[in-house]
This record gives C-alpha cells, structure tokens and sequence, in this order.
C-alpha cells in the first residue's frame, strides 16, 4: 500500500496561477481565503503552496493571508514543508515567499516554480509528494 | 442637434474605494519600483564593451533598438489603447504607470547608447530597425490588433503577447552576455526593465482573465482560438527574427528555446495553457542564472530526501513577521 501524501494548504489570489498549479497535481487541498476569515483546521502534517508577492527590495513577499494562517501556533506545528511560486523576471526575488517561510517555520523548502507551472514541475512535485508521505509515514511509526 | 454631443467627465477617483483590490497591489509595486536609467553605472561596461567583436557590437546594437520598437509602441499605443476598456477608474490610472514606464525603457535603450556607441552607430541601427521586415511584421501584427472598434479582450491578448513573448528575443541577448560577464551593468538595467515588463504582463493578463470569465463557453473558445493563432502568428515572425539576428554567433536554437519557455509564460498570464511542451522549453541554466541571480533553484524533491528531520515546530514569534 502506497504512504499517504501529506496535505496540501496553498493561496492563490484572483490571477489564479496557484490554483491552477494545484488543480493539476489532481489531490485535495486546502486554500486559504482571500477574504473571508474562515481559514482552514488541519490536525494532519501538511505542505504549504505560496506565490510570492515581492517588491524590488522583496518586501510584502508573503501574501497577509498566509501570515494571519501562520501566526496561529496550531495550524504553524503542522508545516512540513513549503514550496514556492513566483517568476523568474522578478530576478533575486523569484519565489521569495517561500524562503521566508521555509527559514520562519525552520522547515525545508521543497521546491520552486513559476507561475501556473509546468507539465515537469507537476511531474516533480507529484512524485516529491509521495517520496515525502513515504517518509511522514516511516518517521511517524 | 447640439445635446446629441455630450461631454463625458470622469469621476474623481476616489483610492478608499476600491472595485478590484488589484489595482492598489498593482499600483504600490509599479510605483515601489519606479526607476530611472541614470541610477545604473553604464559607464563601467565601457571597458567591456571594447571587448565585443564589431558584430557582436552591431548585433547588441540592433537588438535593443528592437527592444526600443517595442517600448515605444507600448508607451503611445499601447497601453493608451487599454484606458478606455478600464473597468475601474483605479485600472485606468495603473495604466497611465505602465504607459509612463514604456517611456522610461525607450529612452533606457539611448542611454545604453550614448554611453557606449558612437553617433554612427546608433544611426544605422535605428535605420535598420525602421527597414527589418520581421520587425515591423511584429510591430504591423500588435498594431493592427490595437486599432481603434477592435474588441477589448483581443486588445488585451496582443498587449500580453507584446509584454510576456515579443520582447524575449531581444532580452536574450544581454542576459547571454551578462552570463560569460560581459555587459553586467547593462544586463542590470535590462533586468528593471524585465522585472516591470513582468508585472505589466501579469497585470494585463489578470484584466483580460476578469473579462474572459463573464464570456459564454463560445465566446471563450471563439477568443482562445483567436490567442493562439495570434500566438503562431507571431512565434513565425520571432523564429525569423531570431534567425536573422542569432545565425552567424551560433545562439538561434538556444534563442528559441527561451522564445517557447517565454511563450509558454505569456498565456499562462492570460489563464490558458501552455502550447510548448517541455522539452523544447528548457531554457539554458546559464540564462536562467543570469535572470534571477542570487536565486538557486531549490528542488528538495531530487535529493536523496532521507536527510529529511520534521521540524519541530520551532515557535516563530509573531512579531518575527516583518511584513
């Protein structure tokens, strides 16, 4: 029987590349609003997909809504992992989000991909995901 | 018959009340991010400069008065042609931004000049940019799509195309030489310009998305037809440009590769697919370094992944997020 993978959380603002990263990867995931505050409850271990929203200097990297999700002790103990999206042309800044957050959270950054992605960046993330639910399941035993 | 004209008088936009909070996000990082070609030190690239063959010299030279084509295009017809389609008076004012910042690039290409070429030079390779007939077919095939009646959401396309794809086969060139640094100031200024033309591209592509889903399923596909054969229509044009420029130092095929992985990008900002696969989207990793330095590729995934530990959950203060 094959490891579960582990959840998936992402944001994604109205220009939708996130989400449509995410709905290739063809497995559940939580998003986390733009508006409301209704944020997800997770009590399982979980990946963070994050656009990255930089300046030039990289300021207001992480989009707020990922903040507010983060600065709750709770949802914050069940990060594995965070991959980052973003776009080349933003040079040093590119997919800067999930830096911050891999270095806040002490946990690693999985992978980076820009925009919507593409057919390899879902290949990867897809296998990526099962070898890291293989390893959850190992560690958790 | 005198009431039949009536004169319109806008709003006075009011920036508490937004309609799409795009605009403001979008407003704060063009204006955060607002520069000036006499902040880049293009004088240290003299020495380096003399160091290019005369073709090589001639080839950078014709290639940024493409790119100066372009620009000029964007900032007085362009982006001009998008403010009567705004939704939102905050969208118009975003565009008068982009508008004004094509205006910065155009001029950015005569600085680059000034500094390095000589007044011959730069003569004949304006000259040469007037006459290039794969340059004014791309120019003629943007154009025609902006004239006036012409429906806005096409508007939208081609000005995504110009902004994400057109303008790649010309920045190719200065972030090859900033790879075996050659150029590098020059290629710092290219990459403000990159990094702007990035936002305008995903700003217009975000409009024309906002437009696109009030469509019926017809009228999608009818202008989804319409994106990609606009897109052949000019990927034509770029190989011939590319060849012509790229033959005789030997860059075409690597030329091209950008040019797919840029299309690729280009519709993605417009919420479709991409059209190239990958294996003939893999840019050079030398190119790609040279777009986003000081940024490593991370991917975790490839490793051996046994060197994975869960974190413990370090607490984070909350204070710790400065943003």
């Amino acid at each position: 029987m094959s490891a579960p993978l582990p959840a998936l959380v992402y944001f994604s603002s109205n220009s939708g590349n996130t989400h449509r990263f995410v709905s290739r990867l063809g497995q559940p995931a939580f998003r986390i609003p733009i508006e409301n505050d209704q944020l997800p409850d997770l009590d399982q271990p979980y990946v963070l997909i994050c656009p990255t929203y930089a300046d030039g200097e990289g300021r207001g990297a992480v989009p707020k809504q990922v903040i507010r999700f983060l600065n709750d002790p709770a949802r914050r103990a069940g990060i594995v992992g965070v991959i980052g999206a973003g776009n080349r042309n933003f040079g040093a800044t590119f997919a800067l989000a999930g830096r911050i957050i891999a270095q806040k959270c002490k946990v690693p950054l999985l992978y980076s991909f820009e925009l919507a992605g593409t057919e390899t960046d879902i290949a990867r993330v897809r296998a990526g995901l099962e070898k890291l639910g293989g390893h959850l399941c190992s560690t958790a035993a | 018959m005198k009431d039949m004209i009536e004169t319109k008088i806008p709003r006075a936009i009011n920036w508490n009340r937004l309609d799409d909070d795009k605009d403001l996000e979008v407003w704060n990082r063009l204006t955060v991010n607002f520069w000036l070609p006499e902040k880049v030190p293009l004088s240290n690239d003299i020495q380096s400069w003399a160091t290019l063959t005369d073709h090589e010299k001639q080839l950078t030279i014709r290639v940024f008065t493409g790119l100066t084509l372009l620009d000029t295009i964007q900032n007085s017809v362009g982006a001009p042609a998008l403010m009567p389609d705004a939704i939102t008076p905050h969208e118009e004012a975003v565009l008068t931004n982009i508008a004004f910042m094509e205006a910065v690039h155009a001029r950015s290409y005569s600085s680059i000049f000034s500094t390095l070429c000589s007044t011959k030079e730069i003569d004949e390779a304006f000259r040469w940019s007037d006459e290039n007939p794969h340059l004014q077919a791309k120019a003629k095939a943007i154009l025609d799509t902006y004239a006036p009646g012409n429906d806005p959401l096409k508007r939208k396309i081609a000005s995504v195309f110009l902004e994400s794809f057109l303008f790649y086969s010309g920045f190719y060139l200065p972030m090859y030489w900033s790879s075996r640094a050659k150029l590098t100031n020059t290629a710092d200024l290219i990459r403000l310009i990159i990094r702007d033309e990035a936002v305008h591209g995903y700003y217009i592509g975000y409009k024309f998305q906002r437009g696109y889903e009030k469509l019926s399923a017809t009228e999608q596909q009818d202008l989804k037809d319409y994106a990609f054969s606009l897109m052949f229509e000019l990927y034509d044009i770029e190989n011939q440009y590319t060849e012509e420029l790229y033959d005789q130092i030997g860059l075409t095929e690597d030329v091209k590769v950008f040019l797919h992985y840029n299309a690729n990008k280009a519709l993605q900002n417009l919420g479709f697919e991409a059209l190239f696969p990958p294996e003939v989207s893999e840019v050079n990793p030398a190119i790609l370094a040279a777009l986003s330095p000081d940024s490593e590729n991370h991917d975790f995934f490839s490793g051996s992944g046994s060197s994975y530990v869960i974190g413990k959950a370090v607490a984070t203060e909350d204070e710790d997020w400065d943003f």
